[in-house]
């Protein structure tokens, strides 16, 4: 057991520390367990990087409009269709069932985003993503054990069901929402591929896209050199920006998850065991 | 007693839908994004039996029949790609499905609640980590002057440096191990879920019986999480076509190719890239057939072998 955390979470480890250290003597290699140079130069590199703070509003942007959306669409759906007098709701489960089993693929999608205007547009992120049908089949088990007779009071007080879906349901759903909130904010966070081929825009493209571009394409160097040059000190190492900006990318998730733990595990129960 | 007349059943659905307005709504609201977003697209799968191209609407593009499935067929990289998809993602379905198993009984068997939370809280950590930051990591770690080189050299196994993302040879061992490196905690959170739904009696009779631990793990929890092992199972063999898009798009280049192409990557190199928008919808679409297929006929195995099914 020990093992496994170790592998786990040294790799992690390393990438923090080598980070840490200054470039230059980085590249000599040989820093294990504690920077040999200790320096934050790599990291005030980053953040004077051309591009790359419009890049983190981008990602914080989207995370955050995207999750709210998201969960707050999703759940209004759940809710819906949790109720079990809903004229309908068995054509309605079935509509959405389909769509876990069959889609269109990626040329179709790419081929609708583009007809829809959402290309080089920031509501490609959000609109595409402000639903999903295994989120909606967590949300209605949960929102199945909640006590009917609330609604009904709230009903006898004169609410319509949107009104009984903002002011009762939400509030008492916060365990499920903070697990779907998760989620989907991981998820926002962590996507790349939307700024890849929906975006050309410089100004629109997510810290992930700008990371992927950096890691897989061979410009990498270039654009990092760019980077080093631009701040001219000579301890800064294209290796060691992109160690720092990895860092920086990954850490708010970090120290997020976890508070979280113990309310998206749960959350996994909901759905896996009954869905 | 009078049957309502088809009339008056028309009536009260009108009533019914009236009285629930602001539901159906809400339902409604769900549905459009649904037709949007999921059912536009199945309607544009027709493109593969056609030759679209951008200056043409969908109708207004002609019918080829089946050429372009035929041409995926007599293609020299359908082989690579089958090859590649195939070997990778079976690979991964023997190895790395058990081993969350494996490693949810393990955990369970931990008496101190403490390393036991531990242990969670660390194994779950890679699965927020993105694969463009793992990729990052990888890079680093095979590169020729990256640590893997100095493990290997440090013990004698190799005798010059190598960057391991360079050549085909290592990427299928890549890709599987860093994906197990990335999902095992995350993957064991259901049989840890599943397992704690044992009755604890179960184990009180064994327990009277004379089992040790060992015994207890193997007699009864796993025939109790058989359901969940079921299930998990046949989604696995339902996505064995889905070679992990975002990870080999990272890892993969030029250089290591020949073990990388895989048809989500074709289909988006063919598509995405050289604009042969066609083509690669067929593509696409014949990997969902065969998926689909895998899907019924994993089923209807596991259903015909212990009871349990998805459908």
């Amino acid at each position: 057991m020990l093992f496994i955390c170790a592998i786990t979470i040294y790799p992690i480890w390393y990438v923090l520390v080598n980070s840490l250290n200054d470039g230059v003597d980085a590249m000599r290699g040989g820093i294990y367990w504690w920077p040999r140079e200790f320096t934050f130069e790599n990291y005030k590199a980053v953040f004077q990087t051309p591009g790359i703070v419009t890049s983190f509003g981008v990602t914080i942007a989207k995370t955050v409009i995207g999750t709210i959306t998201h969960v707050f669409f999703t759940a209004m759906v759940a809710y819906a269709i949790s109720r079990r007098d809903l004229y309908g709701r068995n054509f309605y489960m079935l509509v959405g069932v389909i769509t876990m089993f069959f889609s269109g693929g990626l040329i179709p999608y790419f081929l609708l985003i583009r007809d829809l205007g959402l290309f080089d547009n920031f509501l490609v992120y959000i609109i595409p993503t402000m639903f999903n049908f295994f989120h909606l089949i967590i949300f209605v088990s949960f929102f199945r054990e909640l006590p009917t007779s609330l609604e009904e009071a709230a009903k006898i007080d004169g609410a319509n069901d949107f009104m009984i879906f903002i002011k009762v349901i939400i509030p008492l759903s916060m365990p499920v929402i903070a697990t779907i909130a998760l989620f989907q904010g991981v998820y926002q966070w962590n996507d790349y591929f939307a700024g890849v081929i929906f975006v050309n825009n410089p100004d629109l493209q997510p810290i992930q896209t700008y990371l992927y571009k950096v890691v897989a394409e061979s410009s990498s160097n270039q654009m990092m050199t760019n980077a080093a040059g631009s701040i001219a000190t000579k301890t800064v190492t294209s290796q060691s920006i992109k160690l720092a900006t990895m860092v920086v990318t990954t850490l708010p998730i970090m120290l997020v998850y976890p508070f979280l733990q113990k309310y998206f595990v749960k959350g996994m129960l909901i759905g896996s065991v009954k869905g | 007693m009078v049957e309502p007349t088809k009339k008056e059943k028309y009536k009260k659905i009108k009533k019914t839908i009236i009285s629930q307005k602001y539901l159906q709504g809400m339902t409604l609201l769900g549905v459009v994004w649904m037709f949007i977003f999921n059912y536009i697209p199945m309607y544009g799968l027709i493109i593969a039996f056609k030759e679209y191209s951008i200056i043409k609407t969908i109708s207004e593009a002609p019918w080829v029949g089946l050429m372009q499935f035929k041409e995926f067929l007599q293609d020299e990289n359908f082989w690579i790609v089958l090859k590649n998809t195939l070997g990778i993602s079976l690979i991964k379905l023997i190895i790395g499905f058990p081993l969350p198993i494996i490693f949810a009984l393990l955990l369970n068997e931990l008496t101190s609640m403490k390393l036991k939370k531990a242990v969670q809280t660390i194994s779950y950590l890679p699965h927020f980590i993105s694969w463009v930051v793992l990729g990052g990591i990888l890079t680093t770690w095979l590169a020729d002057i990256g640590v893997l080189n100095d493990i290997l050299l440090g013990l004698g196994l190799i005798s010059e440096r190598t960057n391991f993302l360079a050549s085909p040879d290592n990427f299928w061992a890549i890709v599987i191990l860093s994906d197990i490196w990335k999902e095992l905690g995350w993957s064991a959170i259901i049989y840890l879920a599943a397992i704690a739904g044992v009755s604890p009696e179960l184990y009180e009779s064994s327990t009277i019986d004379g089992a040790n631990r060992f015994q207890k793990m193997w007699h009864v929890t796993l025939p109790s999480i058989r359901p969940t092992i079921t299930i998990l199972f046949i989604l696995a063999v339902s996505g064995v076509l889905n070679s992990n898009f975002d990870q080999i798009l990272i890892l993969r280049n030029s250089l290591n190719e020949s073990a990388s192409n895989v048809i989500d990557i074709y289909v988006y190199q063919m598509g995405l890239q050289n604009a042969r928008y066609s083509y690669a919808t067929a593509v696409g679409l014949l990997k969902a057939i065969i998926a689909f297929i895998l899907l019924l006929s994993a089923n209807k195995i596991v259903k015909k072998l212990n009871g349990t099914s998805l459908f």
